[in-house]
């Protein structure tokens, strides 16, 4: 290092306060940080009643006493195992139906047109056939989250079919292929990355339909099931503790569906 | 075995039989736009075996549609393609082909898009294996087997897929403006290497190209097409030996022949 720069200060110098590990991480929680502080402040200072808005430190009591209760790892645990049921049958079909779509021309002008139609019906429409159906208890919010996890499945992977290039096809074709080599070798890690787009949606889609099962079907452990106990009983600190661990684990699910897609496209190269 | 088929061939030679390529009186038409195109008037041509056949023409004189017959892509044209006596009715292991955009399989790893063209083979895993190796080795990628094809240069994208070409063995390697994308280096140092490897393999190839002076360097003939309707111009033998030098007078003189029939004036000697 020279020890006087006649051009200011150098690359060096001027490098960021934090390493490029921390500072996404730094700077992401600024905001949720400063709003916590304000909410805090809001509260201390009576601008707001607390049985509108709760202090935090009333929250994480709640959040104590939920987790002391023994109760509560209950709702938790039915409400992440509805959300995985519900995404595995939904996506497991809809993953069959998008690749029979994508496949064969056939199945794409029998089922296509049916199928566009089914999504133009708002998802929380089948609401009220579905519970007729299959009841209000779990089979039917099963059924609902399933359904809602099937549609981004088959869009995306019935489109990701058709965008395999010709070339390839023409490939399969010079190294007589036959269709599940086909399957294998080309259509399948083809359509990968769509596929993984559509798993991705469906596990979104799945946690909206399981906090709307939870609300709109029979009161059942839940955290969407904790969400009308919190205001029939007026307890807005319950409410609040179970949206925070909504968010939580929304966040936790979609984190580990990314961590997941970039090992299986590890191919894509960086 | 390839010993085997060798002599077979031989034997009908002798006997006054037939090359292992026939094209007779190929004609093929497409339908563009509701007009009708003809692509090739009348082809007729005859491959001997182990022989390296370079189709040279302008753009559009439907010297890879040819090759598209060839292979059993499209069997909608009138006259014969046979290999060996057979008519062509579907692409098969005997002919191996590198395309011009290297076409490999981008969520495989080099080893991976090598040994895939072995799915139909018959033989053991660990015979496949070593096949897969050996064709590595071959185009001098042993170092990249673990590799993506992300992570290859153009050139050796295009090594690889002359190793899938060359991985089942197939009698015929056909090749489809192999280094047409490539830059000028790395076309040439491939062209040396093509050399090499098809003398290595002893198979019959086609190397269809608008590059004169790799036919020349490659061939020994060369057919030149001349298009509207695709028609062969003339067929010209290459007598120049293994070690070919670009820029030797017998080198020279050819690849200006060639030239001229494709209605390029190769000026600096004209003069």
């Amino acid at each position: 290092m020279s020890d006087v720069s006649l051009y200011g200060p150098t690359r060096e110098e001027l490098r960021p306060l934090l390493s490029p590990r921390v500072r996404p991480i730094v700077l992401g929680a600024l905001l949720p940080f400063a709003l916590l502080l304000g909410w805090q402040a809001l509260v201390t200072k009576h601008w707001l009643p607390d049985y509108i808005l709760p202090s935090p430190r009333d929250l994480v009591l709640r959040f104590q006493l939920e987790v002391n209760g023994g109760r509560f790892w209950l709702d938790v645990g039915t409400s992440l195992s509805r959300v995985l049921c519900g995404f595995a049958i939904g996506s497991a079909i809809g993953l069959v139906f998008g690749l029979l779509l994508g496949l064969s021309r056939l199945a794409e002008l029998l089922f296509g047109p049916l199928f566009l139609a089914y999504r133009q019906v708002a998802l929380f429409a089948w609401v009220p056939l579905l519970s007729m159906w299959f009841g209000g208890g779990e089979s039917g919010k099963l059924a609902f989250i399933s359904l809602s996890a099937f549609a981004p499945v088959v869009v995306n992977t019935w489109r990701a079919n058709r965008a395999i290039p010709e070339k390839l096809r023409e490939l399969a074709d010079v190294l007589t292929f036959g269709r599940l080599d086909y399957l294998r070798f080309i259509a399948l890690p083809g359509a990968l990355p769509g596929i993984a787009t559509g798993l991705r949606t469906a596990l979104i889609y799945a946690w909206i339909a399981t906090v709307g099962a939870e609300l709109f079907f029979d009161i059942a452990p839940g955290l969407g099931g904790r969400l009308n106990e919190g205001r029939d009983k007026f307890e807005v600190d319950l409410m609040l503790v179970a949206l925070l661990l909504l968010a939580v684990l929304g966040l936790v699910c979609s984190r580990g569906a990314a961590f997941a897609e970039a090992r299986l496209l590890r191919w894509r190269g960086r | 075995m390839n010993l085997d088929i060798r002599a077979v061939a031989y034997e009908q030679a002798e006997l006054g039989g037939s090359p292992v390529l026939q094209i007779e009186r190929v004609s093929k038409t497409f339908r563009v736009g509701g007009r009708t195109v003809q692509a090739l008037a009348g082809i007729s041509f005859a491959v001997e075996d182990g022989e390296f056949v370079a189709i040279v023409g302008a753009s559009g004189c439907g010297k890879s549609t040819l090759l598209r017959l060839i292979l059993g892509l499209d069997t909608d044209y009138e006259g014969e393609i046979r290999l060996d006596g057979q008519r062509v009715r579907r692409p098969g292991l005997d002919r191996g082909i590198v395309f011009q955009d290297h076409r490999l399989l981008p969520w495989l790893t080099v080893e991976g898009n090598v040994a895939v063209a072995l799915r139909r083979s018959k033989l053991s895993s660990a015979a496949k294996k070593k096949l897969v190796a050996l064709h590595l080795e071959l185009v001098g990628l042993s170092g990249f087997a673990k590799a993506w094809p992300a992570q290859l240069s153009g050139g050796m994208s295009q090594r690889v897929a002359i190793a899938r070409a060359l991985v089942n063995r197939p009698r015929f390697l056909l090749l489809d403006e192999p280094l047409g994308a490539l830059d000028a280096l790395t076309r040439l140092r491939l062209q040396d290497e093509l050399a090499r490897i098809v003398r290595n393999e002893q198979s019959t190839a086609i190397l269809v190209t608008h590059d004169v002076d790799e036919a020349v360097f490659l061939a020994d003939r060369i057919m030149v097409l001349e298009p509207n309707p695709g028609r062969i111009a003339r067929v010209v033998d290459v007598k120049l030996g293994a070690d070919r030098d670009r820029s030797a007078p017998g080198f020279v003189r050819l690849r200006d022949e060639v030239l001229d029939l494709l209605g390029v004036r190769s000026g600096r000697r004209a003069a």
